[in-house]
């Protein structure tokens, strides 16, 4: 538990600090790179031309939203877990939707998920050593007489004992069940990771160790990840960019400091005023959204955030709004971004 | 039981020791004690914050305070006062109508809490028969506790499972609220729901402090939570109490070593320039 406490979050984004500045990537193509992603399931349109592009490592893209927002589906669709409707997914210059065989498996080792229940994820009547020696064998990491010790490697690197491989999920804690997760999804040496709420099932003081523990795997591993969360704190020191979603859409996409400090959609303002805050003196006003997130069934007209938006206007109840650029390295799809962003309209 | 039960109690007796009382409590099995706490109050419209993570003995403390500890095999000794009455040791019929009625509970997962099978306006009427309403009584009042929380009655007619998770707690305070409960015991009641959703529920339990006065017992392991709604806390760590006092006191000048590890385990926004 030690090991992750002397690696300050915060020194995990001194790595690229450029791209924090400016959001811009540079030239070499990215690792990952979705274009306009469409995911259906029947009439629900989950995920609706959400485009995103993640540099190699180390980098951590973070997805935030409600439920229904789409981000977890956007996750599944980068592992193929779910179909894309339309758009395409490409890692590594090559379209993930067409690998088959080989090239998919071959993938499927590039890109793991660690999910936000490890109760779920991992087999209860399996133990540990197994679990993650599963990975090992079907990938041919290390040799049979090998593997082993890589367990007991793995396992210490996601700071846990060696000696874990003989338990089975049942005798540990929820932390320990989310470190082995990541055991397990680091066992096959990923250049991508998808974090879906890896910490939201989790006490606090676990989830603050978890997000230590991925900070200090990014910079040992060079890892470039997507961290899905509906809490914004959870990305402010373990990701360069973010992307807000709404209703399968990006509502507002930018580095992550600028992002917080100064919005460019009301609906990330209203997500920025819903996390608690110790510091009741410092607390900014609350912006609370009336009435529940739309069903994406049957999406409202215009901006798909209008009947809850308390900057609305009348171009919003009819008019879709295009995600823009609104400032360098910033894009948006509000009507009124600009005036947004200047502080204008403080909504309230 | 007759309708006057659903009357509010008479608050005369003793203000000053509190609503509700708790004086050295003990939880255990067998030989293992998982809760002991010398002292926590709970006063007419207070709320009381109980901080500490998963196995710190605060959900034993919920089922102590409900009469329900022994249906997991778990021993209590110690006082539980309601307005003067001791809770430990009641007889079975006196504590059932007590639970549900004058102490409320609502828990992490909504999704859990009703019977899918049955249409949530059903619930409430059952409940409120229970405790000694009228049928049309038990549907009035049920919709005026649905308003109550800012939810339409409609939704009375629709199953849990046609209902958000946001939507559902609301259902489940609304219960407590219909029952004119005096105490809710609200157990880690947003930690599955989203930021936005629990801002809401956040916004409708400091309501109900205000407009009837609801005593609640706020169960988190997030701190910030704990922050922005209660009024004084008490931060449990293996089933004892290593910190308690006011909210604002506790939050912003910790004492107790641990007390300041899940302050600073509270995930933050990156500060504004």
């Amino acid at each position: 538990m030690t090991a992750e406490s002397e690696v300050p979050v915060a020194s995990a984004r001194a790595h690229e600090p450029e791209i924090a500045a400016t959001g811009e990537v540079s030239s070499t193509p990215p690792l990952l790179r979705i274009a306009d992603l469409t995911v259906r399931f029947g009439p629900v349109l989950a995920v609706s031309g959400v485009s995103l592009d993640v540099p190699a490592g180390p980098f951590g893209l973070g997805l935030v939203g409600e439920s229904g927002s789409g981000k977890s589906t956007i996750g599944r669709a980068i592992l193929r877990l779910v179909r894309a409707a339309s758009g395409t997914i490409t890692f590594d210059s090559k379209d993930v939707g067409s690998l088959h065989a080989a090239a998919l498996k071959a993938y499927r080792r590039d890109a793991q998920i660690v999910f936000q229940d490890p109760d779920n994820s991992l087999d209860p009547r399996m133990r540990i050593g197994t679990t993650i020696g599963e990975a090992l064998r079907t990938h041919d990491i290390v040799p049979r007489d090998g593997i082993a010790d890589r367990i007991a490697e793995l396992l210490t690197e996601a700071g846990l004992e060696p000696a874990f491989a003989e338990r089975y999920p049942h005798q540990l804690s929820g932390g320990q069940r989310q470190r082995v997760a990541i055991a397990r999804a680091l066992s096959v040496q990923p250049r991508l990771l998808v974090l879906d709420e890896p910490t939201s099932a989790l006490d606090v003081r676990t989830q603050a160790r978890i997000l230590k523990l991925i900070a200090r795997l990014r910079a040992e591993r060079q890892l470039s990840y997507l961290l899905i969360t509906h809490n914004l704190g959870v990305v402010s020191k373990l990701c360069e960019q973010t992307a807000v979603l709404y209703l399968g859409k990006i509502a507002e996409i930018g580095p992550t400091d600028l992002l917080l400090s100064a919005p460019a959609h009301p609906y990330t303002q209203a997500l920025r005023s819903a996390v608690p805050e110790v510091d009741v003196a410092g607390r900014r006003s609350r912006i609370v959204l009336p009435g529940d997130p739309p069903n994406s069934a049957s999406p409202p007209a215009g901006c798909v955030f209008h009947p809850r938006c308390p900057l609305a206007i009348d171009r919003c109840r009819t008019e879709i709004p295009e995600l823009r650029d609104v400032a360098p390295g910033r894009r948006s799809s509000c009507h009124r971004a600009e005036e947004v962003l200047a502080g204008k309209l403080a909504a309230t | 039981m007759t309708g006057e039960n659903l009357q509010p109690a008479g608050r005369a007796a003793s203000e000053s020791s509190g609503r509700l009382a708790i004086a050295n409590l003990e939880v255990s099995f067998g030989e293992r004690k998982v809760v002991s706490i010398a002292d926590l109050r709970l006063d007419h419209a207070e709320i009381v914050g109980l901080a500490g993570e998963s196995g710190s003995g605060k959900s034993m403390t919920t089922l102590a305070i409900l009469g329900l500890a022994h249906t997991v095999g778990a021993a209590v000794g110690g006082s539980i006062k309601l307005d003067g009455l001791e809770l430990v040791g009641l007889g079975a019929d006196q504590l059932r109508a007590i639970r549900g009625r004058r102490i409320a509970a609502i828990f992490q997962s909504p999704s859990t809490a009703f019977s899918p099978v049955y249409k949530v306006g059903s619930v409430f009427v059952k409940a409120l028969r229970l405790h000694g309403a009228s049928k049309s009584e038990a549907e009035d009042r049920a919709a005026e506790a649905m308003r109550q929380v800012l939810l339409s009655p409609d939704l009375m007619r629709r199953y849990p499972s046609q209902l958000s998770g946001g939507q559902l707690q609301r259902v489940a305070i609304a219960l407590a609220v219909a029952l004119r409960a005096e105490i809710l015991l609200a157990d880690e009641p947003t930690s599955a729901l989203d930021v936005t959703v629990q801002a809401e529920v956040l916004d409708l339990l400091r309501g109900l402090r205000e407009s009837i006065g609801m005593s609640i017992l706020f169960i988190s392991h997030d701190l910030a939570v704990v922050a922005e709604l209660c009024d004084s806390v008490a931060v449990m760590r293996n089933g004892l109490i290593v910190e308690q006092g006011l909210a604002g006191q506790v939050l912003s000048a910790p004492e107790d070593a641990y007390t300041i590890e899940l302050l600073a385990s509270v995930p933050r926004l990156a500060a504004a320039p």
